[in-house]
């Protein structure tokens, strides 16, 4: 024993001195896996359009890329984050501090997104949003680890705004989601709405998650405005369309324009109640080859087509693991550097590029929602109007208030 | 302010007054024959929701009939039912142990118990709610006021509350049934005298109390989604309804239900963000003018 204790502090002292002289040997893969966190909305609002779902995309995501990287194995972990922040940042925290996980995807709540994303940036964790919109993400919120991947709320309400302004639609009423990603919405649109001639002559807004719009529809009717903007999502934004029906508004000269609106959404309208609407997404199943490849072995899965946020959280993945691969290691450092100089090309992202503020900026989609005639099957829902590329979509790198924008 | 947004909003208003109603009504006889503040009446009316909702969504399966779906009338029938009895066997083996202490007892019981019943379905389902699609059919589209399309299943939720309402009010003020139950109240040792089973006929009212909760459940569903919490943001303000109206007083609390859901309505019209305080602002008036409310007795 005494043998023992001596030969093991003899060499510790060994050990110390080489270290004082060398930089220790650096494991290639730290605690031996590479691990992936999903964490968003599995029972809520949101659920559909990305939950369990999302958790599928990357599980393919790790399948097509072999299993491993460097000879480690990649694991996936799940959790819901119910659209609380607290909630969110104590799960991630967990992860991080005795999971060993080394990154974290999906987060489809602003706030969520937002406390995950800071938490990631103390720890040097990569973290990837797939889910929530805010611009906020890549402004002063951004982090050395963080990469916003599919959509921002600059985007869509730019891309959304001005087509709507030039068709004529020139008075907005905005029915906000009463948190930051509706707040972030709501402004970003206003902005391209006054910017193309428009104006907003108001707007009401209502708690996340509301099953009664009747009362918001009817002041947003009222107030006389020619179109009616939708700055929510998931089934608060069906609720509301749903509902504007039942009330017999957006029939007379008012129009309903959805601000984010996802496939499953459309799905769970219908094309009688949806058909004609306009909007902005980064991604749509129908697209391409490539797209359908993907789409149709995600169906088979998880039963629907994949949204925007579901192929973007696979591609988010698979980028990811790429640039372990390339840069030999998953050192965050390194992997970040890695993904911030490689082109993201893939059947998700078009002309793909990860900006010093972390935006992914990749070819945009202006959609149509197709009419019950021209659909010819049960995910035959939209077409694409226009491709808008990601350099005139998103918000120039010159007006990022990110702090490691250099200027 | 048009004439158009003014109506269209008092009629929505008058939409959630009934629920108001409904509610303080049920909180109304409870108090006034039974002397409980009964504080798990939202949870009650939560609870009658999801017997509506699971008895659409999740019965069949569980029976072995895959195919079942309770329809919406059945479930109308069935959760005051399920309800009730579960009020009445609240009522038997906890409340009447309390009778004869202070109020506050009895509101605190109930309090915990509303507590316990909402962490429990929060622990099993989706805190922000599941919509039911159990509508039936004959109630899909709107009909045309004039100044507004107003969807048919509210006019129908509208009226059906309203009947029960008054129908209510008619057992308990004016037959005899009705005097049984509030001679009980007042001296139950002479009505037991008179060889009427006043212990029973407390439990009975107490169980058609929450079943009321219950029937209101079940006539939101379809227009508000289905929630563990959709209890306790409705219970806050019926509780102001009953206390405006008269802590006990039957037409008080239908009258002040429906009349503070229509003046919340208007308030969206003049300034919307006053409309979630407004009824409290009026409870703290009625509260300094008039302490017994607008149509209790000064005792």
């Amino acid at each position: 024993m005494k043998k023992l204790l001596a030969r093991t502090s003899a060499s510790l002292v060994a050990l110390a001195a080489a270290s004082a002289f060398s930089a220790p040997p650096k494991e290639a893969v730290t605690d031996g896996v590479v691990k992936i966190g999903v964490l968003t909305d599995m029972s809520g609002v949101y659920s559909a359009l990305g939950g369990k779902g999302t958790q599928v995309a990357v599980e393919m995501a790790i399948k097509d890329f072999g299993g491993s990287v460097l000879g480690k194995p990649i694991q996936v972990v799940g959790a819901d984050h119910q659209n609380k922040a607290d909630i969110a940042s104590a799960k991630a925290r967990e992860w991080f501090d005795t999971e060993k996980v080394d990154m974290i995807t999906g987060l489809l709540n602003t706030g969520c997104a937002l406390a995950v994303q800071k938490l990631g940036g103390d720890k040097k964790r990569v973290v990837m949003v797939t889910g929530a919109a805010s611009t906020d993400l890549t402004n002063s919120a951004c982090t050395p680890y963080s990469v916003h991947y599919v959509y921002d709320t600059y985007a869509l309400g730019k891309v959304t705004g001005q087509a709507v302004v030039q068709g004529g639609g020139k008075n907005w009423f905005f029915i906000t989601a009463d948190y930051a990603f509706g707040q972030s919405l709501e402004a970003n649109t206003t902005k391209f709405v006054v910017k193309g001639g428009g104006k907003a002559v108001g707007s009401v807004r209502h708690p996340l998650s509301t099953a009664d719009f009747s009362s918001y529809l009817l002041q947003a009717q009222n107030s006389g405005a020619q179109i009616i903007g939708l700055a929510n999502a998931g089934a608060d934004t069906i609720n509301a369309i749903k509902q504007a029906r039942e009330f017999g508004i957006g029939q007379k000269g008012q129009k309903l324009v959805g601000l984010l609106i996802f496939d499953t959404d459309i799905k769970a309208l219908g094309l009688n109640v949806a058909q004609g609407m306009q909007f902005t997404s980064g991604f749509y199943w129908d697209r391409d080859n490539g797209t359908r490849e993907f789409s149709k072995r995600f169906f088979a899965i998880h039963k629907a087509m994949p949204t925007m946020d579901q192929a973007g959280a696979y591609s988010a993945t698979m980028n990811y693991l790429k640039a372990i691969k390339a840069a030999g290691t998953d050192d965050p450092d390194a992997v970040m550097a890695k993904l911030k100089s490689m082109n993201i090309a893939d059947f998700f992202a078009v002309n793909g590029k990860i900006r010093a503020d972390g935006r992914m900026v990749h070819d945009m989609y202006l959609m149509e929602v197709k009419k019950p005639a021209e659909s010819k099957g049960e995910w035959d829902l939209l077409k694409i109007v226009k491709t808008v590329p990601g350099d005139e979509a998103y918000q120039p790198l010159s007006e990022s208030t990110c702090p490691l924008v250099k200027k | 302010m048009s004439f158009q947004a003014v109506m269209s909003q008092v009629m929505l208003g008058l939409n959630n007054g009934v629920f108001y109603a409904m509610l303080s009504l049920g909180l109304a006889v409870i108090f006034g024959l039974l002397n409980i503040v009964n504080f798990v009446h939202g949870a009650l009316y939560m609870l009658g929701a999801y017997v509506a909702l699971l008895g659409f969504t999740r019965l069949g399966p569980l029976v072995g009939l895959p195919d079942y779906q309770m329809n919406f009338w059945v479930a109308l029938v069935a959760a005051p039912l399920v309800v009730g009895a579960l009020g009445m066997a609240i009522e038997r083996t906890m409340l009447r142990r309390i009778r004869k202490f202070d109020h506050l007892y009895g509101l605190l019981l109930t309090f915990g118990l509303a507590l316990i019943l909402q962490g429990v379905f929060t622990n099993y389902f989706n805190v922000s709610g599941d919509p039911y699609e159990g509508k039936p059919e004959i109630f899909n589209g709107a009909v045309n006021l004039g100044f507004m399309f107003f969807p048919k299943y509210r006019i129908f939720a509208i009226l059906a509350s309203l009947a029960v309402c008054f129908a209510t009010w008619f057992v308990i003020e004016r037959t005899k049934l009705g005097s049984y139950l509030r001679a009980g109240t007042e001296n139950p040792e002479l009505v037991k005298a008179f060889g009427v089973n006043v212990p029973l006929m407390i439990t009975l009212t107490y169980g058609f109390g929450v079943g009321l909760a219950a029937l209101a459940g079940v006539l939101a569903a379809p227009i508000y989604s289905v929630s563990p919490v959709m209890g306790s943001e409705m219970i806050i303000t019926v509780f102001a309804v009953v206390v405006i109206g008269g802590m006990g007083s039957i037409m008080g609390s239908i009258v002040t239900g429906l009349l503070l859901g229509m003046v919340e309505g208007f308030t969206k019209v003049v300034y919307a963000p006053a409309s979630s305080t407004v009824i409290f602002l009026i409870m703290v008036i009625v509260l300094l003018v008039k302490p017994a409310g607008l149509f209790g007795k000064e005792a």
